[in-house]
């Protein structure tokens, strides 16, 4: 098995594109960063890395614009292919803008900008990204936004709750998310957006670690696309 | 000719931004105020001059763009 190839595409605004890179390097991934406008992604790219931030500044709506740029269009042939997407946080509101990921995040509740660890509880273990966590384990990510009210539809919800597709869940209520959801994943489990910050928690010198097997995890995964 | 887009929540989407400034319209003393949502009005200048063909052009960006239908729906009108 060769090295994992982790791209993360960076847009105008993208603020955690550093942060996820030293994560993804940190788990034996090499890493190309991957400007918007470009058409392709680098040949053997085996995961995406959408990264937090605030892409053109939130305009129209959080990630709306970021889900429209050159770009895309290969992240959704990757996808489509089965290769591995993880969006966090600006990442995440771009994979529902794009329709990769169900559902929308909206401004939170209570209205306020989210800033601090919060403890989620791990909803499933079966994908790449979650199987190194234990069942019903709860990890600590850091959270850092102002839209991440997770909105769906009450059939997509039982989809997503049928076919066990709700990885992370806030361990209490958070920000009005419906039934708590803090990431999901795609019907193939290979695609999957969160808004906290697992890699802003994947190095002890920051004082947190439960990020780190999420990205171990996905490096053993193995060379899909 | 000009087109100006509402984008609204749809029914059923709770909007916490209208939510706040309901209260707010409370605490300055306007009473009465049941219930307020807040949306976005777009304005776009077209080259078409058709209107039918205007019209469907803008429903098509907001499909495209402009509105995120799961959570928002839109009304064109030709101005």
């Amino acid at each position: 098995m060769g090295v994992m190839k982790a791209a993360v595409l960076v847009f105008p605004g993208s603020n955690c594109d550093r942060d996820l890179a030293v994560a993804f390097e940190a788990a034996g991934f090499q890493v190309d960063m991957v400007w918007h406008k470009d058409t392709s992604l680098p040949a053997g790219t085996d995961v995406v890395g959408v990264p937090g931030g605030f892409s053109y500044g939130d305009y129209l709506r959080s990630g709306a614009i970021a889900a429209r740029s050159p770009i895309i269009a290969a992240l959704r042939d990757h996808a489509e292919r089965g290769g591995y997407a993880i969006g966090i946080c600006n990442g995440f509101q771009v994979l529902t803008e794009t329709g990769l990921l169900p559902g929308a995040l909206m401004r939170n509740s209570g209205l306020k900008f989210i800033c601090k660890a919060v403890t989620l509880d791990v909803t499933t273990t079966a994908s790449d990204f979650t199987n190194g966590y234990d069942d019903g384990s709860q990890v600590v990510f850091p959270v850092a936004h102002h839209d991440g009210n997770y909105v769906v539809t009450d059939e997509t919800l039982a989809e997503l709750n049928g076919e066990d597709r709700v990885a992370f869940r806030y361990a209490e209520d958070l920000n009005g998310s419906t039934d708590r959801i803090a990431g999901v994943l795609s019907k193939n489990r290979r695609v999957l957006g969160l808004m906290p910050h697992p890699e802003r928690a994947a190095d002890a010198r920051l004082g947190m670690t439960d990020g780190t097997a999420l990205f171990t995890t996905l490096a053993a995964a193995g060379v899909t696309a | 000719m000009k087109a100006r887009v509402h984008i609204m929540l749809k029914t059923g989407v709770l909007d916490p931004q209208g939510e706040a400034v309901r209260h707010a319209l409370g605490s300055l003393g306007f009473d009465g105020v049941d219930k307020v949502r807040q949306g976005k009005v777009i304005e776009l200048e077209l080259a078409e001059t058709d209107p039918a063909k205007a019209e469907a052009e803008v429903a098509r960006m907001c499909e495209a763009l402009l509105a995120n239908t799961v959570i928002e729906r839109y009304d064109v009108e030709l101005v």
